[in-house]
C-alpha cells in the first residue's frame, strides 16, 4: 500500500517536472519584452484615458513618452506639471513646464444676447442640429445650445446653464480637449489657465460681416479693431470679421476690454474693484 | 387586377392631397429675384455677369463648374443689383444674384408660344448638349444634373427609361397637375430621353390615388411607340429611386451602384417635361410648377413659379398669415426641410411648399422600446434603430457594417415610431460620419 503512494509521487513530479520544462520553453518563444518604465510611466498618469495628450489612453502615452526618450511635446493635461516631473524622473530626463490650460466657450449669444427666432425640435444633438440649420438665434457661428461638449466631458466639467442656454466650464477642467472636438461650431479653444486664472478673451467666432453678426446677436464681435488698435503689446489680430487675442502676447491689461462697443471681449476672475491700479499692475510686470 | 409595388418595407401616411383639383396658375414676374448659384447636386455654378449688367430671361448668369454641375438662367429680365449671400432655407448665407426685374424681356430664340412641337429633330448628342446648356436638372427634388444621367458610358447599356409620377409625398400635387395639364409635352420628352439614352422602353409609373392621370396618360401613350403607363400602389417612398426600379421592373439595386447597372435611367415627370421645353422650345430652366398647400391656407393651391421668387409672396398669395407661428417645410413634410425663415428664394429643387398649422408638433422623445417597427417599414431592409443608437454613440464601425450608407433618408422610420425617436435625425448625421471615414481611407 505504501508503494502505491511512493508510485504516486514519483508519477506526479515527473509529469510536473515535464510541465514545467515544456512551459520553460513556450515563455521563451513567445516572451513579449517589454519597458519597465512603461508601467513606472503609467502608475503615475492620471487613468482618467481622456485622450487630452493625443494618444488613445493613458497606458498609450506612457508607451510613447518611453519610446520617445524625450519629453517635447508630450503632456499630460490633467496630471500637469506635477506628473510630467515625475515621469521626468522615472526616465531621467528635465520636465518641461507646460502653461496650465483650461478650455474657455468664445460664444456669448445664448438665449439672452440671440433671442430665439424658430424652434428646432429635432434630435438634441449639436451635431446634427449644426447640419440642418444655422441655429435658433440666426447666427452661423454661434453656440446651438444642446450640449455636445457637456455629454462629452469625461471629467465633468463643463455644464449648460438654464437661463442663458451655453456651456459653462468650471475648474475642474483639466483642458483635454474632448469639448473642442465635440463643438460642431468650434466655440471651444484650450487657452493659458492665467494667473490667479484670469483670462481675457473674445467670446465670438462669428465671421460674418459686423452688420450681419450684430442682427442676431447683440454681444457679436463685429470686427471693428478697435482693440486691435489699443493694444500695447500688439496681442490682438482681425481677420474674417473676427478679433483674436493671442495668450501668449497678452499681458492682461484690460484695455481692450473697455473699448469693446459690443462687450465681446470677456475678462475672467478679475476683482472688481481697483480697476486701474490693476492694470498698471499688470503692464508693469 | 394587382397593382405593382416594390417588396420590402413602406409606410401610407395620410395623403393630404388638398390641392389635387387645382389647376397651375401662372405667378406674376417676382420684383426682385434672387438666384442662388448652388441649386444643383455637386459644384455650385459660377457666376458670369457683373453688378450692374442687364440681362434678359433666359440668359445665362452663372456657369457650369466641374462635371457635376449646372448652367443657370436669369429668370426675370432686369439689371443685376448684387452678387451678395442670401440667407437659404437653412439660415446659413449662401452666395446669389440679385436681379431687379424691369418688364418681362426674353432672350431671342426662346418660343414661349403654347404650341406642340411634336417632331423631333435633335440627335442624341444635341438632345444632350441643350439638356446641359439650358440647365436641365432633376426636378423630383434632388437636383441631380440630368445631363450626366444621360451620358451613358462605354459598354453600358439603358433598357429602361423610368419616368418618376409617383409623388408619393403626402400633400404635394405639382408633378400630378403636370401630368394632367401637358401630357403631350411630357410624352415627347420621354421620347428625348429615351433617344439620348438609346433605351427603346419607357415605364411611367403613376401611384393609384392619381386614377384620372393615369387613364389621361395611358390614352395619350398609344401615340408614342415604346411608353408604357403603370398603376402603382400607393405607398410611400414608391417615388425613390431604387424602389420605383423594384416595382416596375423587379430588378435591384446592387448596394452601392447605380440604376445604370440594372439598364435603368430615372426621371422626374417634370424633368421631362422641362427637357422637352429645353430641347423642342429652346427655354431654359427659370420656372418650375411648385405647390403651395397646407390645411392652415386659405387658397393653397399649385403655380408655375420662376426660379428666385421669394416663398414669403408666395405664401401670402396663398393667403398665408406671416403673424402665426407656423412649421413651414421646403418639400414635402417626409422629406422635406423645415425653414428657418420665409423670406427665401425658390431654388429648382422646390417642389411644394408646406404649412403645418399651430400645434402641429413631433411626439415627445422617449426611449426605444424595441417594437421593431422601424425595421419592418425601412424600404432598405436596414435596421434603423441599431444605426440610430450607434451614430449617437459614435460607433462608425458598426454603422458601416450594417449599410448606412444604403439609407435613402426616406424618414419612414421616424414617422413609424412610436416613441417619436429621431431616428432619421441620427441616421442622416451617421452617414455623413461614416461616408467622411469611409473616402478618407480610399
Amino acid at each position: 500500500m505504501d508503494l502505491i503512494i511512493v508510485y504516486a509521487m514519483v508519477a506526479m513530479a515527473g509529469l510536473g517536472i515535464t510541465a514545467a520544462v515544456v512551459l520553460y520553453f513556450v515563455a521563451q518563444k513567445f516572451k513579449v519584452i517589454e519597458d519597465p518604465r512603461i508601467d513606472q510611466v503609467a502608475e503615475f498618469l492620471a487613468g482618467a484615458n481622456c485622450g487630452g495628450c493625443g494618444y488613445a489612453g493613458c497606458r498609450n502615452f506612457a508607451e510613447a513618452v518611453v519610446q520617445k526618450g524625450s519629453l517635447e511635446g508630450m503632456n499630460c493635461p490633467p496630471g500637469g506639471a506635477e506628473v510630467m516631473a515625475k515621469v521626468a524622473a522615472v526616465l531621467g530626463l528635465e520636465a518641461q513646464v507646460s502653461e496650465p490650460q483650461i478650455a474657455v466657450v468664445r460664444c456669448n449669444g445664448g438665449k439672452i444676447h440671440s433671442p430665439q427666432k424658430v424652434n428646432y425640435d429635432g434630435a438634441q444633438s449639436c451635431a446634427s442640429a449644426a447640419t440642418l440649420f444655422a441655429g435658433e438665434g440666426g447666427c452661423k457661428n454661434g453656440c446651438l445650445g444642446h450640449g455636445d461638449c457637456v455629454t462629452s466631458c469625461p471629467f465633468d466639467a463643463i455644464h449648460m446653464d438654464e437661463t442663458t442656454g451655453l456651456p459653462v466650464v468650471h475648474d475642474e477642467c483639466v483642458a483635454c480637449g474632448a469639448c473642442v472636438k465635440a463643438c460642431p461650431r468650434n466655440i471651444i479653444e484650450l487657452r493659458k489657465r492665467g494667473p490667479k486664472d484670469r483670462r481675457i478673451f473674445v467670446s465670438c467666432v462669428n465671421t460674418e460681416k459686423g452688420a450681419v453678426s450684430k442682427k442676431n446677436c447683440e454681444v457679436a464681435c463685429i470686427g471693428c479693431g478697435k482693440c486691435v488698435k489699443i493694444c500695447p503689446f500688439e496681442a490682438i489680430t482681425l481677420q474674417n470679421n473676427i478679433a483674436y487675442i493671442d495668450d501668449t502676447k497678452c499681458r492682461l491689461c484690460r484695455k481692450c476690454v473697455a473699448e469693446c462697443p459690443t462687450g465681446a471681449i470677456h475678462e475672467l476672475n478679475f476683482p472688481v474693484k481697483a480697476k486701474s491700479a490693476e492694470a498698471t499692475e499688470a503692464v508693469e510686470n | 387586377m394587382r397593382l405593382k409595388t416594390f417588396k420590402i418595407g413602406g409606410v401610407h401616411p395620410p395623403e393630404n392631397k388638398i390641392t389635387a383639383q387645382e389647376a397651375i396658375k401662372s405667378f406674376p414676374v417676382p420684383s426682385t429675384a434672387r438666384v442662388m448659384l448652388h441649386q444643383n447636386l455637386g459644384v455650385a455654378s459660377v457666376p458670369i455677369v457683373n453688378k450692374g449688367d442687364e440681362v434678359k430671361v433666359g440668359q445665362v448668369i452663372a456657369r457650369q463648374e466641374g462635371f457635376i454641375s449646372s448652367f443657370i438662367h436669369a429668370p426675370v429680365s432686369g439689371i443685376v443689383t448684387k452678387i451678395e449671400e442670401c440667407v437659404d432655407a437653412s439660415g446659413y448665407r449662401k452666395p446669389a444674384i440679385f436681379i431687379e426685374a424691369k418688364g418681362d424681356e426674353w432672350l431671342e430664340g426662346i418660343d414661349t408660344t403654347a404650341t406642340l412641337v411634336s417632331e423631333i429633330k435633335a440627335t442624341k448628342e444635341e438632345i444632350i448638349r441643350k439638356v446641359t446648356e439650358m440647365g436641365i436638372v432633376g426636378l423630383g427634388g434632388a437636383t441631380f444634373p440630368s445631363q450626366v444621367k444621360l451620358m451613358v458610358p462605354e459598354g453600358q447599356k439603358i433598357e429602361y427609361v423610368i419616368i418618376n409620377g409617383v409623388e408619393c409625398e403626402p400633400y404635394l400635387t405639382s408633378d400630378h397637375r403636370l401630368m394632367l395639364e401637358r401630357p403631350h409635352e411630357i410624352m415627347i420628352g420621354i421620347q428625348l430621353l429615351m433617344k439620348a439614352t438609346g433605351a427603346s422602353k419607357a415605364l411611367v409609373g403613376v401611384e393609384a390615388n392619381k386614377l384620372d392621370a393615369i387613364e389621361l396618360l395611358t390614352n395619350v401613350a398609344r401615340e408614342y411607340p415604346g411608353v408604357e403607363v403603370h398603376a402603382l400602389k400607393v405607398k410611400y417612398p414608391q417615388g425613390g429611386e431604387k424602389q420605383l426600379i423594384k416595382a416596375l421592373t423587379q430588378r435591384e439595386v446592387p448596394s452601392g451602384k447605380l440604376p445604370l447597372s440594372v439598364g435603368c435611367v430615372v426621371n422626374n415627370v417634370g424633368t421631362a417635361f422641362a427637357v422637352y421645353e429645353a430641347v423642342q422650345k429652346n427655354k431654359p430652366l427659370i420656372e418650375r410648377v411648385v405647390t403651395i398647400t397646407g390645411k392652415g391656407l386659405k387658397t393653397p393651391g399649385n403655380f408655375l413659379a420662376r426660379i428666385g421668387t421669394s416663398i414669403a409672396d408666395l405664401l401670402s398669395y396663398c393667403g398665408y398669415n406671416a403673424d402665426h407661428e407656423a412649421k413651414i417645410i421646403s418639400g414635402g413634410p417626409m422629406m422635406g426641410k423645415a425653414v428657418t425663415t420665409s423670406d427665401i428664394p425658390m431654388v429648382k429643387g422646390t417642389s411644394g411648399i408646406l404649412v403645418l398649422e399651430e400645434g402641429v408638433e413631433r411626439v415627445a422623445i422617449e426611449p426605444c422600446i424595441r417594437c421593431g417597427r422601424c425595421t419592418r417599414v425601412c424600404p432598405m431592409g436596414l435596421e434603423p434603430y441599431l444605426l440610430a443608437m450607434a451614430s449617437s454613440k459614435k460607433m462608425y464601425d458598426i454603422t458601416e457594417s450594417h449599410a448606412i450608407m444604403d439609407c435613402i433618408e426616406c424618414g419612414s422610420c421616424q414617422y413609424i415610431c412610436p416613441a417619436g425617436r429621431p431616428l432619421l435625425d441620427y441616421v442622416r448625421l451617421g452617414k455623413s460620419e461614416t461616408g467622411k471615414i469611409m473616402r478618407s481611407r480610399k
